[in-house]
């Protein structure tokens, strides 16, 4: 029989071993995870803009062509760095931390929030990373806006652990192809943002239609949540919005 | 160590080629054994997460094995199954993080289906029935067996349902544009989880009724 000692050593040791061994691979591991990263930030940028046959090979290279200015703005809407030059994946924009900066927003402290800059066939169009909740899970995604930040050009959205079939129909095109050319911000000028809502939209007045997409049946939450996370980081941009002019 | 003084065994031997090719038929992991049958829903409604989930069991399955195999005889057997967790367990995340640092859109599709490899029962059920007792030879081959043998299973299952659900194999469009014309419609119902389960119901029938032996009497 195996006596208490002996047992007591082997599990002290093999976790030891298991844990320099699983330390080690993550860190040689690291700096291709994160370029992978990278680039699929880099496409799913480049697919809100409407730019079509994004890869995983080619995002780099697109990314540097089509993206001209990438910009951070803070709490009050002023630019704090902007950001021109080759190489972009460097800039001080792509490497802000969504998620901190926005539960820095939630506890009411300053943040600071990236906004890409694209030209797109002589056309400006600027692009808004989102970030919330959804059922199970964080939810994502990419707004892109006509230089009026008002009208959407598309949206992609993406999630960590939405139920298949319900929740994760967000990232389909059916769900995502409602969003161009509705308004962020009302006849008056003031910001409303894009509802997600119940009841099928094309049976409300046009008002609302303007500013709301169908909801998915059976995915409530995951809607709600797509619904809070628009509100919630595009509000965020209103002043820089309004500053602009 | 070892006072046995019989031959050596060839390393393909008749028994060790059993070992590879029974569960690929006839202790099929899936069909036959019934095991694993959460993560064949879940990821097989395309060839492509279906082929590279089938070869990261097969490689957590034949290191898994060969790992407790060699360890053993030194395994206290009051935490044995502690043990054999910590073996898959690390193997797994290695898995994970090999497919997130060269495949980044397989891993992101397969997502939280790597982590449920550590559950799933193929890997401890081998350990705790093969492993545990038997040399590290035969340990590896049982492991690459049912593997494959999960594998196969995994692979027709997405084959079918890519075809019907999606008209693509391995995301290449196969069923010409000219059905479509004429009223043909991809299946819906195919992409859905549960259509996995009526076809791997199909499978186990097909098999049983081809194999006798399968069939318990009643």
């Amino acid at each position: 029989m195996y006596s208490n000692a002996y047992i007591f050593r082997y599990a002290g040791l093999m976790v030891i071993l298991v844990a320099a061994i699983l330390s080690s691979a993550a860190m040689l591991l690291k700096p291709m995870q994160e370029r992978n990263e990278a680039v699929d930030k880099m496409q799913s940028i480049l697919t809100a803009a409407g730019i079509e046959n994004v890869n995983s090979d080619n995002a780099i290279e697109l990314f540097n062509q089509y993206v001209t200015n990438m910009i951070v703005i803070d709490e009050k809407g002023n630019v704090i760095d902007e950001y021109k030059d080759a190489g972009k994946e460097n800039s001080e924009a792509f490497k802000v931390n969504l998620k901190d900066q926005l539960y820095n927003k939630s506890v009411n402290r300053s943040f600071r929030l990236p906004l890409y800059v694209l030209n797109k066939d002589g056309e400006t169009i600027n692009i808004v990373p989102l970030r919330g909740v959804g059922l199970w899970g964080p939810v994502w995604g990419n707004i892109a806006l006509k230089s009026d930040f008002n009208t959407i050009v598309g949206v992609t959205f993406g999630h960590k652990s939405e139920t298949p079939g319900l929740g994760a129909e967000i990232e389909t095109p059916v769900f995502e192809d409602q969003f161009p050319g509705k308004k962020l911000f009302n006849e008056k000028g003031d910001f409303v943002s894009i509802g997600v809502i119940k009841g099928g939209v094309e049976n409300f007045p046009a008002d609302v239609q303007r500013h709301n997409v169908d909801a998915i049946s059976g995915g409530t939450i995951t809607s709600n949540g797509v619904n809070d996370m628009i509100k919630n980081v595009l509000e965020s941009y209103v002043p820089y919005i309004q500053k602009r002019g | 160590m070892s006072t046995d003084k019989q031959e050596r065994e060839p390393l393909f031997s008749a028994k060790n080629r059993k070992l590879l090719t029974n569960p690929l038929n006839i202790d099929n992991p899936i069909t036959v054994q019934v095991l694993g049958i959460c993560s064949a829903l879940a990821v097989t409604a395309k060839i492509k997460p279906a082929f590279v989930m089938a070869l990261s069991v097969i490689v957590v399955t034949t290191f898994a094995n060969l790992i407790i195999s060699v360890m053993r005889n030194g395994i206290p057997p009051r935490i044995r199954i502690i043990v054999q967790l910590v073996v898959i367990a690390s193997l797994v995340i290695l898995v994970d993080q090999v497919l997130k640092a060269f495949v980044y859109d397989v891993s992101k599709q397969l997502s939280v289906f790597v982590g449920l490899i550590i559950t799933n029962c193929i890997i401890m059920g081998r350990l705790e029935a093969f492993a545990m007792g038997n040399k590290p030879w035969p340990s590896i081959l049982d492991g690459v067996g049912n593997g494959l043998g999960y594998g196969i299973i995994l692979i027709i299952v997405g084959f079918v349902r890519e075809l019907f659900g999606s008209g693509t194999i391995w995301g290449y469009h196969v069923i010409p544009e000219a059905f479509y014309d004429f009223g043909y419609k991809n299946n819906g119902f195919m992409i859905l989880p549960p259509m996995a389960l009526i076809i791997v119901g199909i499978i186990i029938w097909i098999q049983r009724s081809r194999n006798p032996e399968l069939i318990e009497e009643n």
